[in-house]
Formats: structure tokens, sequence, C-alpha cells
């Protein structure tokens, strides 16, 4: 290139399309190719550091009303009704002293966050509903939460799984209120927001009754691996 | 009467030997427009993001519900102002901040320090502020309707958009509250954004190539007026029907 011309008539160099295009271009880069790339920053950086990046590993919190439902853990109840021989009120306490169940696993939002090795406690929902003894022609599951809005779904036979749990320590400590504590669920195999906070009530039902998320269009069945029937395909 | 039209008009837009027309009312309720709704997108985002302050604010829904819709809202003020015969001058601005002089890209890589002088309307600063914000509105757009509507797109790419839309946003932060800054620091530059002019004295100093684009293009309009003022005389002089 040379600078000789007299004239200072220079071609104009086309700054703000390349930057407009480049921005737009690494955009949807970054769409299809974002997910790999910050699992390899995770591996890389170890979860300590992945904390700081934007997207990392940070959960986001959703509450459907305008407050979180403040629970005092020793007044905490929940009750097991609806198709059951014996209905219960097990508190905190009951169901700490069932045996436990811990989980390690990635919380995946259906809207595409994730937190990567989230560690869980609590009671496998079967020996709940073992200890309620569900009465023949029950098929489904009717959660509600403290909030008094939210309400979740489950087929007797997804509650059945042995990585459904209703939880109570998440994170190395009691589950707290933004979390959902003191107890809520935790549905390892499907989307979060399968997993109802501030669990009150499981009702057991003939038929399955869509909870608050699914009717604003929510699949039904959230499997993580985005089948959407009653059982998922990875599982026999 | 006088060809010349008065060159001491004290307001409206024309252009004055004083005051110089910096943003026109298009262009400046276009900003504005623009900016209540960044300001709305960044203060929804942070109840969204932060579950400190989600804690705090709650109504979790109505929040993201103002985000969605501002968020929808954001490239009308941009598109409007574009289009249409009110956007010439708009449309002009854009050119003007797409095209750079290599002087101006040398600027840019300095920070504007032991910098080649420049004499545009806008500095390097500037312009690349605009490009950024056109870009960010684009791809903060396309993942957040990915966000919203995530049905359609498989699981990774949702991770994807949000890791694209989060990391945005932290950048969209460091620029507007760079822009900002630089607004309060440099207060003519804002009351130009205000009031539309910048006083001549301003822009000899800050932008004197656009000063002189401005003269000449005052004195091309000026010749027009004349010739078509020179033009409907003669018209009106001569004999119905007789063309010269």
């Amino acid at each position: 290139m040379t600078e000789s011309s007299p004239v200072p008539l220079e071609q104009p160099v086309r700054v703000g399309r390349r930057v407009f295009l480049g921005m737009v271009g690494l955009g949807a880069v970054g769409i299809v190719a974002g997910a790999a790339v910050q699992r390899r920053l995770a591996d890389v950086l170890g979860s300590g550091l992945g904390r700081l990046l934007p997207g990392g590993d940070n959960f986001q919190i959703y509450s459907v009303t305008n407050t979180f439902p403040l629970i005092r853990p020793d007044r905490y109840r929940l009750e097991v009704t609806g198709l059951v021989e014996r209905p219960l009120t097990l508190t905190l306490a009951d169901l700490e002293a069932m045996p436990s169940t811990q989980l390690v696993k990635t919380f995946q939002c259906v809207t595409g966050w994730q937190v990567p090795d989230v560690h869980w406690e609590g009671v496998k929902l079967s020996d709940v509903l073992d200890a309620a003894r569900v009465k023949p022609g029950a098929v489904a599951l009717s959660f509600t939460s403290y909030d008094g809005t939210d309400t979740e779904s489950l087929t007797l036979d997804q509650a059945r799984r042995p990585d459904v749990i209703v939880a109570y320590r998440m994170l190395g400590g009691p589950i707290t209120t933004e979390h959902g504590g003191p107890v809520r669920l935790y549905v390892a195999p499907m989307f979060g927001y399968k997993s109802l906070k501030w669990l009150s009530a499981i009702r057991v039902v003939d038929r399955v009754e869509p909870g608050f998320w699914e009717q604003s269009g929510y699949p039904v069945n959230g499997w993580l691996d985005g089948s959407t029937g009653p059982t998922d395909t990875t599982s026999g | 009467m006088s060809a010349n039209p008065d060159r001491n008009q004290p307001s409206g837009e024309a252009l004055t030997p004083q005051r110089i027309i910096r943003f026109d009312l298009v262009q400046r309720v276009a900003h504005w427009a623009n900016a209540v709704l960044f300001g709305i997108l960044m203060l929804t985002a942070l109840p969204l993001y932060f579950s400190s302050v989600e804690s705090l604010v709650g109504r979790h829904l109505l929040i993201a519900e103002i985000h969605l819709w501002a968020g929808l809202v954001l490239p009308v003020p941009l598109v409007v102002s574009l289009l249409g015969p009110w956007g010439a001058r708009m449309r002009r601005d854009i050119r003007r901040i797409s095209r750079w002089t290599k002087d101006e890209v040398r600027w840019l890589w300095r920070a504007g320090w032991k910098a080649p002088r420049i004499t545009d309307k806008f500095n390097p600063g500037q312009k690349i502020n605009a490009i950024f914000v056109a870009g960010a509105m684009v791809v903060m757009l396309g993942t957040g309707l990915i966000l919203k509507w995530f049905n359609v797109v498989p699981v990774d790419w949702r991770q994807g958009a949000t890791f694209v839309h989060e990391v945005l946003a932290f950048a969209i932060f460091i620029v507007v509250i760079g822009h900002i800054g630089f607004a309060v620091t440099h207060r003519d530059a804002l009351r130009a954004m205000v009031r539309g002019w910048v006083p001549e004295t301003w822009a000899r100093k800050h932008a004197p190539g656009w000063l002189e684009e401005e003269r000449e293009a005052e004195a091309l309009r000026t010749t027009k007026t004349v010739r078509s003022v020179e033009s409907r005389a003669a018209a009106t002089a001569g004999s119905r029907g007789d063309l010269p």
C-alpha cells in the first residue's frame, strides 16, 4: 500500500459494516458453539473460577409469585393425600429420619442455563409413596407449593425413579428459601421447572394434572433429552 | 423581496451563524427513546440475573414480562427514524458512522492518544459506540427470542444463546456506563443531544471538517433557493404557457 497520493482522497474503510456484521456473526457462532465453549472453560478453569464467568454456573432464581414463602423448618409439614391408604403429614425431622439419597447432577433449565455438579440430598419419592401405601388405580401425582401458585405433576412411574427425591439439602447445606427450602422436589432427569420449590403437598390422583409451567406451554414430561413421552428415551 | 433567507433567525432548525444543527428532532427522539428502553432493559436485567436482587424485589413474572416487551420494542425508534422522508439526517449520519478514514482507524487504536486530528462530526470513539449498540441490539434481540421461544431450538443452542446474552449484557453495561460518563463530562456534547444544536465555536474546535460540510450544504441550499425564487419570478413575469 502506498501513501504517496498527494490528495488525501483515501478510500473509506467500512468499519461500521465490518464491526456490526462481525458482532452478529460472533453472536450466531456463540449460540451454536456457546455450550461447548462453556464446558471447555469449566474444564480448564474448574468450577471455582467458572462461577465468575457470566453464564458460568449461576442459578437464576424464579418464583412465580411476588415473594418467596418463608417457612420455619420446625413448622414445615408435607401432606401426602389422595389415593393412599395412609394419608401422611410429615415434618422435616420425619423426612430426615428416613433413608437418605444423595445425587450430584447438573441442574439444567429448559431456557438454557445450567449449573454443573449440584449436590442434593433427600428422601426418594418412592419411599414416601410406599410409606403412604398408594391405592390401585392411582396414575399420577400432583404437587403444590407453599407459594400458593406453583403446581407440578409426575406420573407414578416417573415418581418411582431412584433419581426423583424430596430434597432437604442442596449445595452442601440446608436448602435456602430462594432455592425452595426447607423442602423441595428434585426431579433429576427432567428440566428444572419440574423440580417444584417449597413443596407443601403431594396428592395421588388418577390422571395427570398439568402444572403451572405446563399450562404456559412447557412440556408435561420435561425430560432433559428432549423427549416428551411419559418415559424418556434413555431409560429402559 | 430579498432572495436571501433570513440568516439571523434566532430559533427553529434553520442554520444560523451561531448555532449549528447537530441532531434534528427525529434523531433526538430516537436517541432518547432508545435510551429509555435500554434503561428499562438494564434495570429489569438485574433481578433476572442476580438472585440477590431477585430476592429483594420478587415479582419475577412481571419483571420478565417488562424485560421481554422492552426488548421487542427496542428496534422501533431506530427503524422508524431511519425509514421515511424524516430520516434523511439520520441516514446521512449512519453512513458517516460506518465509513472511516485510515486516520480514524489509527485514532481508535491509540484511543485518541498522540493520534491524528479528527475533524468529522463524530470522533471514532463515538462511532464505535454507535456501531456496538447497533450490533448489540441485533444479537441481544436474537438470543433473547431464543430464550423466550426456546422450543424451536435444541438445548445446546439455548445454552449458547444464554451464554451470549449474558456475556454481551456485561459488555453493554460497561459501554453504556462509559457512554453516560462521557456525556456528563462533556456537557456540550450532551446539550447537543438535548437541544439539537452546538455553538459554531464548538464545531470549529471539535469538528471543523463537519462544520465545513454544513457550510457548503447551506451554501448549496441558498443557491437553490435563489434559483427557485428567480425561476418562479421569471415564470410569473413571462406570458402564460411560455416556458423559457
